[in-house]
């Protein structure tokens, strides 16, 4: 059997007396869809964050095809290029452009040369529809279009793994479809990636596993069905009830 | 395709007649009470006893004629000292706020550094820097003569202004929403690039008003060179006015000063206004 492409292995991590995630062990399969779901403060973003390595874990381990990431001889900025992340906000940088955006990593961490960057970047900004919007500014951008802009910008390296925190948590409703389509269209096209997220329906919908976060450990996990439908925990069936609406078939962001 | 806009109702017609005329009325009252206010003033100073000769004395057209060239000339190497200070300055803050940026313990003796640096100069007097710059340098004697008093004055300067200037930098660094340093790093940009490519450009956006006043500020102090014997235009002026006991070549220099402060003066007047027009309309810069 080969190694997974992620492995978390009793990964504990602390800020100050708080203890935020406290022993996590997870495996994510090349290609596989990851959600991870669990209430506000359940330790989501903190879990992304170990994995991209801009925190240091207290303890345990961070595999990535199976090589120790969290090992402090690796050099964390290597690492972070084969991971890509968008948050909730403040992705893009205001003064540069949406073409400068999606191609900095690629020129500046990969050493890519402009040209070959700039090829690629439009060709990614194309099928989402925002070619004609790369000589502008983020802030010319709706939300969603700039949420859209920072997921091309996270895959431009094309990266081993993708990280989501709560990517539509700080869009409009209205805005919310078009970047699910886009997570959608990558998952389906074999990305690997790791979600955390509130849109219960996506996750149903879109995961090929759902991890239920509570106070720092998983307490649930399965495919969308055995959490969604027959949850086994006490806790994720109380948890799963705020969201009762989106379980009763609900409008799902279009194909 | 554009839709003409509809014609306005007579009802907002008759309210812009209105404010039209109210507006005619402010700026009439406004400009007569000015002119009442400056023949005031004039009548009372020209009417003084002593008038006349503090005219001739600091007012002489044929002096300020007779004065200009000397004068002129200094202003140009005012100029000259402005710029290069002012390139100085921008090298050496940028450095020092860098510097305080870093991270880790193993960076703490320049961190301190740094902020040594900043807290001596920001708190010393520059006329004193400029003493002990300009005398003190040729007197440990690195070159056979002494370096050229403009030189001196100009070290002397960038001295105490990089401490305010590279403060500005930090504030403005700071100032940068701590997710964008996040999100650099999480494409894997080293902490120098970040700095470089993310947080630098927009630090200088946000403080690029506050620079502009602190290179106006520095323009005036350039004239304080002329302590070290450097020919200014202050300097020149003192010449011309120890040749003439007429104070003119002074008034002739002030305003000389106050005309290569006047453009860039409004250039921040109308930079800031810029920027927050800008931060109005939502934009994230
Ligand atoms: N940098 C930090 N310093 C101190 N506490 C933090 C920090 N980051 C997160 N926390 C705390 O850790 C807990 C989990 O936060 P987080 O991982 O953001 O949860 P979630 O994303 O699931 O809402 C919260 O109680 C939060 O206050
Ligand atoms: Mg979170």
């Amino acid at each position: 059997m080969s190694d997974p492409l992620l492995r978390l292995t009793g990964i504990r991590k602390s800020f100050g007396t708080a203890e935020v995630l406290r022993g996590i062990d997870l495996d994510v399969a090349e290609g596989d869809v990851v959600a991870l779901i669990g209430a506000s403060g359940s330790g989501k973003s903190t879990l992304l964050r170990v994995i991209n390595l801009l925190e240091r874990v207290d303890d345990g381990q961070v595999l990535l095809r199976g090589e120790d990431i969290s090992d402090p001889r690796v050099k964390p900025d290597a690492v972070r290029a084969r991971i890509g992340v968008v948050f909730q906000h403040f992705n893009l940088f205001p003064h540069l452009s949406v073409l400068d955006n999606v191609t900095l990593a690629s020129r500046h961490v990969l050493r890519r040369d402009r040209a070959e960057s700039e090829a690629r970047a439009l060709e990614l900004l194309g099928r989402i529809g925002l070619a004609e919007h790369a000589r502008s500014y983020p802030d010319r951008l709706s939300g969603g279009q700039q949420q859209r802009v920072a997921i091309v910008r996270a895959i431009a390296t094309d990266p081993d793994l993708l990280l989501l925190d709560e990517i539509t948590s700080a869009l409009d409703p209205e805005l919310v479809g078009d970047v699910l389509a886009l997570v959608r269209d990558l998952a389906t096209a074999g990305t690997t990636i790791v979600m955390a997220t509130h849109e219960m329906a996506f996750a149903r919908d879109v995961a090929d596993r759902v991890v239920f976060l509570d106070r720092g450990v998983i307490a649930e996990e399965g495919t969308p069905d055995e959490v969604f439908r027959r949850p086994r925990e006490q806790r994720t069936r109380e948890f799963l009830a705020r969201f009762s609406e989106p379980l009763a078939g609900d409008p799902l962001p279009r194909q | 395709m554009t839709t003409l806009p509809a014609a306005p109702s007579a009802l907002e017609l008759d309210r812009r007649r209105y404010r039209r005329r109210q507006t005619g009325r402010s700026v009439a009252v406004a400009a007569v009470s000015t002119v009442a206010f400056a023949v005031v003033v004039w009548l009372t100073i020209v009417n003084t006893p002593g008038w006349a000769r503090v005219q001739s004395t600091f007012f002489d057209p044929a002096v300020a004629a007779r004065a200009w060239p000397r004068v002129f000339q200094g202003l140009l190497t005012n100029l000259t000292v402005l710029v290069f200070a002012a390139l100085g300055v921008l090298l050496l803050s940028i450095l020092l706020a860098t510097l305080r940026t870093l991270r880790g313990p193993v960076f703490f003796p320049l961190r301190a550094l740094a902020a040594g640096y900043t807290d001596l100069f920001r708190g010393m007097p520059l006329i004193i820097v400029l003493y002990l710059v300009g005398f003190g340098i040729p007197g440990l004697g690195f070159t056979a003569e002494r370096p050229p008093a403009a030189l001196l004055g100009t070290v002397a300067l960038v001295l105490v202004y990089s401490a305010y200037v590279s403060e500005v930098f930090r504030a403005g660094i700071e100032a940068v929403h701590p997710s964008q340093r996040l999100a650099a790093r999480s494409l894997g940009l080293s902490h120098a690039q970040t700095l470089r490519l993310i947080l630098l450009p927009q630090a200088v956006r946000k403080v690029t008003p506050a620079l502009m006043n602190d290179l106006v500020a520095m323009q005036k102090d350039v004239g304080l060179i002329s302590v070290l014997g450097a020919v200014d235009a202050v300097r020149a002026a003192q010449i011309e006015t120890a040749a003439s006991f007429n104070f003119t070549p002074y008034v002739l220099a002030g305003l000389l000063f106050v005309l290569l402060a006047l453009p860039l003066i409004r250039l921040t007047d109308w930079y800031t206004a810029r920027i927050r027009r800008r931060e109005q309309m939502g934009a994230v810069v």
